[in-house]
């Protein structure tokens, strides 16, 4: 018996929004008038290292997905996509942005980063569907590439069970009325890029 | 009304909800969120929130305020009810005026802490009872019942959050704040507020003598509740009760389930659930609390109970649970198969680089560590503390971390225990000031002959920024006496005490080998503000780049380890990342790094 209506485990690097994006999933399903949970990352590995949020829409257990169980993988960071691949269910989708945020280990040379095409052939053995874009160029794109997370929350819209109005509700009561245009059209881009 | 709250977010609503006055604490991962969310609502809410210096201190304050019959809360993490632990255990003895809720909030596995204590434990040492949730809206209810289980036993009431329910979101029922009793007032009266021998002693015939009604209450909390299918069951507490209930449903197995949130556990319900299985699981994260209270009930109602747990290996004595690894459990005791693993080889995640987290591109810790290797060497002995800065790790200038300002009294240790060559003990400003100056007194009192470095970012950056004394402003945005850290260090006994700019690496060596010759006590003051703090307060520079015609590839830059740096095989070049604190041109000895006009 299924647990949660949709399972989706958020990944990246520490600064790159992961906890925004979870925060106006959950909002959204709660204007939804879904029950909600999620689980964040806090604290040392906010400082660069590599983040995990959970959230599970349509849930009233605990906020912790199991590995295998995750419908969407949604990944600000194509190394990250792969390191908490076996979140995916067989029957998951992964969500990659292929911009690569070096970390230390590579730019002072103790390790090599993989190549994009490395990452991907393995994530497309366990995911059912894996949709690879250039997130951080459509952020560009917009306007700035802070609105990374945002072109990845358009990409992830569709797999989502809430409405889009409702979403992009949640995006405007989250983020600064300045930055609202350019999240709008990075949403836009990031919706276009995975139809 | 119900809202998307973070669990330490819940735990504050309630805590508005109880109607409290004071709310004290000491940052720490994963408790810090409760009095963040807190000090910007203190003056609206009519609320005294304190960051504290330390736990202890908080703990005291938080003890005086519900001896005046204001209702109190005080924050911390596990370790820091180490620091607290003196006041806590006493507390119990001379019982709370105002309901006092103690929040420790545990770190299965170790995210972001140096052990795995279980706080669950220390309610049981001091006696008193301990709520621990599942989840954020048990989180809320819990802190709720926590302020009047206080004042009906006139005991201080633990709740135990862990990190997945601190940092858990959910969509949380919560009600308005209520205001604060008007009127309080601190009663003369030495028998419960003295802590004499002669007083003592009845206090604890007493503290003992309320243990059987507390557990009497705790019985009937909605947070024990049971559910039997079958002679197999499972009993689970906080987080691992949600976990096992999504287990079961998922499995649609026929378990009986026994879910415990609150301590001392209750004899008659774990004995009435023992009664009805013939093999049990019992599954809870970090000690086998528990299981060893099940172990002791079952010789009396159920001798033949086969017990299964952490002793019988089904569930992991260390780290955290999770629902596949509690689901796991469940089908190992019953006999079904475990779910199979995702079919990921180790093979394929090894092409990945390691993430580890680390200083930030330009932290000032960088170069301080930077200038103190060039001055002390490789072989200086570098005893460091609990901040940002422990993650200089790689850069062979951290070889000790044990807890919250141990780094001058481990160094002065290690002196006396004859080692000859220099020491340099390192640890933050806030460390400093939590629990360092002592260390600082003892080292100057009995001789020690070593360096201390505070890095002095002027915040407690790890945890998120939140001000101490030397941040010139408290909790609420209130400033706050100017402190001079080379003043206290002086007014301690040290008898070497200057200040510089890690930005300014060539005086920061400077001063560093001045403090090594010194043949006393000598204390450097790196100050430079946290780079984030910075960037928030509006701070630019230019960044810089790298003349690829000067660059001969040497690496010195590249092995500074700054994130902005790279290394493209045959030259470095500088990314986006570059906060211009300009280190790297300094130390490049070709002279290729400049600032981009």
């Amino acid at each position: 018996m299924r647990t949660s209506e949709c399972d989706v485990v958020v990944v990246g690097v520490g600064g790159q929004g992961v906890i925004l994006i979870s925060e106006i999933i959950g909002r959204a399903a709660m204007l939804a008038g879904l029950s909600v949970r999620g689980v964040e990352t806090h604290g040392m590995a906010q400082r660069g290292g590599s983040v995990i949020n959970h959230i599970r829409v349509g849930c009233k257990y605990s906020a912790m997905i199991s590995p295998g169980s995750a419908d969407v993988l949604l990944a600000m960071e194509p190394a990250e996509a792969l390191r908490y691949a076996s979140y995916l269910s067989p029957k998951g989708v992964a969500l990659v942005n292929t911009r690569p945020v070096m970390p230390v280990t590579v730019t002072t040379g103790q390790a090599r980063y993989p190549s994009i095409e490395e990452i991907l052939s393995p994530l497309r053995e366990v995911a059912c569907e894996v949709k690879a874009m250039d997130a951080t160029g459509l952020a560009a794109k917009a306007g700035s590439p802070q609105a990374t997370n945002v072109v990845m929350l358009g990409a992830i819209a569709g797999y989502l069970p809430i409405e889009e109005a409702t979403l992009l509700s949640a995006l405007s009561e989250t983020v600064p009325a300045r930055f609202l245009e350019i999240n709008r059209k990075a949403f836009e881009l990031g919706k276009i890029e995975v139809e | 009304m119900r809202e998307y709250l973070l669990g330490n977010v819940a735990i504050a609503r309630g805590i508005l909800e109880a109607g409290a006055g004071v709310v004290s604490g000491y940052p720490g991962t994963p408790s810090s969120e409760i009095v963040d969310y807190l000090a910007p609502l203190a003056g609206e809410q009519g609320v005294h929130v304190e960051w504290s210096v330390n736990e202890k201190v908080a703990m005291e304050v938080a003890i005086g305020a519900s001896w005046t019959g204001t209702r109190s809360a005080v924050t911390m993490k596990h370790v820091g009810l180490n620091v607290a632990a003196d006041p806590f255990m006493t507390l119990a003895y001379l019982g709370v005026g105002g309901g006092m809720v103690v929040i420790s909030a545990d770190d299965p596995y170790c995210h972001s802490s140096q052990n795995e204590q279980d706080s669950r434990r220390y309610a049981a040492f001091a006696r008193v009872p301990c709520l621990d949730p599942a989840d954020p809206q048990e989180a809320r209810d819990m802190t709720l019942r926590a302020f009047a289980l206080s004042e009906e036993f006139g005991v201080p009431v633990m709740l135990r959050p862990t990190t997945r329910v601190s940092h858990a979101r959910a969509d949380v029922l919560v009600g308005p704040p209520t205001k604060r009793l008007a009127g309080p007032r601190f009663e003369k009266n030495p028998s419960r507020r003295v802590a004499l021998p002669v007083h003592a002693r009845p206090l604890h015939s007493e503290l003992l003598n309320k243990q059987a009604g507390i557990e009497a209450a705790l019985e009937k909390e909605p947070w024990n509740r049971s559910m039997v299918r079958s002679e197999v069951g499972v009993i689970a507490s906080g987080i691992a009760g949600l976990y096992a209930e999504e287990a079961i449903a998922g499995m649609e197995a026929e378990v009986s389930l026994l879910r415990i949130g609150t301590y001392p556990i209750s004899r008659k319900v774990v004995g009435d659930f023992l009664e009805k299985v013939r093999q049990v699981l019992v599954v809870e994260e970090m000690d086998p609390v528990v299981e060893e209270f099940v172990e002791m009930v079952a010789k009396e109602r159920n001798p033949d109970l086969e017990i299964l747990g952490k002793r019988s290996g089904h569930v992991p004595g260390v780290g955290e649970l999770d629902p596949l690894t509690v689901r796991d459990s469940i089908a190992r005791m019953m006999g079904l198969p475990s779910r199979p693993a995702p079919k990921i080889s180790p093979q394929i995640l090894s092409i990945l680089p390691p993430r580890p987290p680390a200083l930030c591109p330009g932290c000032s810790h960088r170069a301080s560590y930077y200038a103190m290797r060039k001055a002390f060497g490789k072989d200086a002995v570098y005893p460091n503390d609990i901040g940002c800065y422990t993650m200089g790790v790689g850069m062979g200038t951290v070889d000790t971390c044990l807890c919250m300002g141990a780094s001058i009294t481990v160094g002065a240790g290690i002196r006396f225990g004859g080692e000859e060559r220099p020491i340099c003990a390192v640890l933050g400003d806030s460390t400093f000031l939590h629990s360092g100056l002592t260390g600082l007194l003892n080292a100057a009192y009995n001789g020690a002959r070593m360096t201390v470095a505070i890095l002095d970012n002027s915040i407690t950056a790890m945890t998120g920024h939140q001000p101490h004394p030397g941040a010139g402003r408290t909790a609420s945005g209130q400033p706050s006496p100017q402190l001079s850290l080379e003043d206290i260090c002086r007014s301690l006994g040290a008898s070497f005490v200057e200040t510089a700019d890690p930005y300014e690496i060539d005086s920061m060596i400077e001063t560093f080998e001045r403090a090594r010759d010194h043949p006393g006590l000598s204390v450097v003051v790196a100050k430079r503000a946290c780079v984030i703090s910075e960037i928030r307060s509006g701070v630019r520079r230019p960044r810089l780049k790298v003349d690829q015609e000067k660059c001969e590839g040497c690496r010195i830059c590249v092995n500074f380890g700054c994130p902005a740096i790279e290394f493209d095989g045959t030259v470095a070049k500088i990314n986006a990342l570059c906060s211009g604190c300009g280190v790297c041109a300094a130390i490049c000895p070709q002279q290729a790094i400049e600032v981009v006009k």
